[in-house]
């Protein structure tokens, strides 16, 4: 069953076509990877899904509904989810509040529940999301002094908070120490469960290992599409982008 | 989480119990001081929950300050008013203002939000000396106050106690709505807006609508001040539109500390009594407070206020 689709999707920048033409399906459920050269327009393609960035040409449709002109935090009302190529977290604030803040976007819906919100209810959502990436004992502490590999999974954890249908991940495990990545991938393992995954990635030991499919981009516009073995296999994708 | 809250509360709690112990203590001329402090105090809070906890600078707020001040003051002298109407009128002239500006202003931010507000308010300023006819411009309005009725009795607004209980009676939920605000989830997302304002987009959090909404509350609440003022010394005039109204709660927010909710009060009082005394000795006396504010700049950033509660954390650590 299609969770998303574009059809047609183009943003251009002056002279210059950063994503062209790009129909796309995903299904619900999947772990699908985008992977592509430097400036293949992955970055731009699911900006525009999340509504960052705003198409030039074409649509997007979420659950079969057109969301092409819908704002950024209405499409996350409606549950897609995006976590930042460079860390975008709140450095100032503790973990606990940075987490917070999606656990009540959740809660609240409308003025009044604004009053309503319950601190225990909070505080439980907070724990769990916290605990979900193991950074339960950083609680406190302060986002900005924590350890980069900390940070991603900080936000991580906020993307989690806010229950996604969709979650896109934007080369989510550049900057973790190598220990970190296998208790990355178990960890979008179980995500997965719950919620689809669109994730850019270079590290290929990663999309082989959790992708169930594989999106390759190049130019931007779409080079192949497959499941892992098959874009292993596929020729152009073997010159394009694995270089051999 | 929910004790420090309580003793955050408490200690709310004991500066108004301090406040309204202080009138039995102070000399009629503090006592004064103190009621003009009170009502610059609420204005410097609503000024802080734009500028300290949304992060927006405004060099506008004489514009909201003025408008419930010529709302209180109008509606006395032309419709007749009694003092409750009248503050009710000025708040709600106010509000008004605010939800108007909102729309202009708020398409800027940074710099350019600074400037916007300078030149709106200034706007507002001559607009409140053209329309002369009506607000007798520079020359303003000397207001005949009838007194305010409770329960059978009746208070004289001219009487410094009442005064000075009017404006606690206003300071302290000024006060602990602040803090409430600022620890409730609104407040969350206005120090989020703040801190990374493209973060909070992504967590669904439409930040025009929380940025307006600050300005609105933050502009009632200087409006409130604007029409205790008036009310409270009976006058309203255009200086109450000047430039200066705007510039004072940026000093009084930054001198006390614009991360805290006791920040407001403690800039305002230290900068009126810096100002009460330097005044004595000279006539520039503004080359003290800009001393005062240099060394608040280089050495305490968080403000008078933020210092010494990071001198407790640090203890309690």
């Amino acid at each position: 069953m299609t969770l998303l689709e574009t059809r047609g999707l183009s943003r251009r920048y002056g002279g210059v076509t950063a994503v062209n033409d790009v129909s796309f399906r995903l299904d619900r459920g999947e772990i699908r990877s985008i992977i592509g050269p430097n400036g293949a327009g992955k970055t731009t393609f699911v900006s525009m899904i999340c509504g960052r960035i705003m198409p030039s040409a074409g649509a997007v449709f979420f659950e079969d509904h057109d969301i092409t002109a819908l704002s950024p935090w209405k499409r996350v009302m409606r549950g897609i989810v995006y976590t930042f190529q460079i860390t975008s977290i709140y450095p100032k604030l503790t973990a606990r509040e940075n987490v917070a803040l999606a656990v009540q976007r959740r809660l609240i819906s409308g003025p009044r529940a604004f009053l309503s919100l319950s601190a225990d209810a909070l505080d439980a959502a907070i724990d769990e999301a916290l605990a979900a990436v193991g950074l339960e004992r950083a609680a406190e502490r302060m986002a900005g002094v924590l350890p980069y590999g900390h940070q991603r999974l900080l936000e991580l954890a906020m993307g989690l908070a806010l229950k996604p249908s969709l979650l896109v991940l934007d080369e989510p495990t550049q900057g973790l120490a190598p220990g970190d990545i296998a208790p990355f991938c178990d960890l979008i393992r179980k995500t997965a469960r719950t919620s689809t995954i669109l994730f850019i990635e270079h590290n290929l030991k990663v999309v082989l290992d959790l992708a169930d499919r594989i999106t390759v981009m190049d130019h931007g516009g779409i080079l192949a599409e497959g499941t892992p073995a098959e874009i292993e296999r596929h020729p152009s994708v073997q010159q394009a982008y694995l270089g051999d | 989480m929910k004790q420090t809250a309580r003793r955050s509360y408490a200690l709310h709690f004991a500066v108004i119990a301090a406040l309204f112990l202080l009138q039995y203590l102070l000399p009629p001329y503090h006592l004064g001081t103190f009621t003009r402090i009170m009502v610059y105090a609420v204005l410097a809070i609503g000024y802080n929950i734009l500028f300290g906890y949304t992060g927006l600078m405004s060099l506008g707020h004489a514009m909201f300050f003025a408008a419930g001040a010529y709302g209180a003051g109008l509606s006395v002298h032309w419709l007749g008013f009694g003092p409750i109407a009248a503050l009710l009128a000025g708040i709600a002239s106010a509000f008004v203002v605010s939800v108007l500006a909102g729309f202009v202003v708020l398409r800027v931010s940074g710099v350019a939000f600074l400037i916007v507000t300078l030149m709106l308010a200034q706007a507002a300023f001559l607009a409140t000396l053209y329309f002369n006819t009506i607000t007798l411009g520079d020359q303003g309005i000397v207001l005949a106050l009838r007194p305010v009725e409770i329960a059978g009795s009746a208070f004289a607004l001219s009487d410094p106690v009442v005064k000075y209980n009017v404006a606690l009676a206003a300071f302290a939920p000024a006060l602990f709505f602040s803090l409430w605000l600022l620890r409730s989830p609104f407040g969350r997302i206005l120090i989020a807006v703040r801190e990374n304002e493209a973060r909070t987009r992504l967590l669904g959090y439409n930040t025009f609508l929380y940025r307006f909404w600050a300005l609105v509350i933050s502009g009632t609440m200087s409006g409130l001040a604007g029409a205790l003022y008036c009310l409270l010394f009976g006058y309203v005039g255009s200086s109450f539109a000047s430039l200066q109204y705007s510039t004072l709660p940026l000093l009084y927010t930054l001198l006390g500390g614009t991360g805290v909710t006791l920040g407001p009060f403690v800039g305002t009082a230290i900068m009126y009594y810096l100002i009460d005394i330097s005044s004595g000795f000279t006539s520039s006396y503004m080359i003290i407070v800009g001393l005062a504010l240099l060394v608040i700049t280089l050495w305490f950033p968080d403000g008078l206020a933020g210092q010494v509660r990071r001198l407790f954390k640090r203890r309690a650590a």
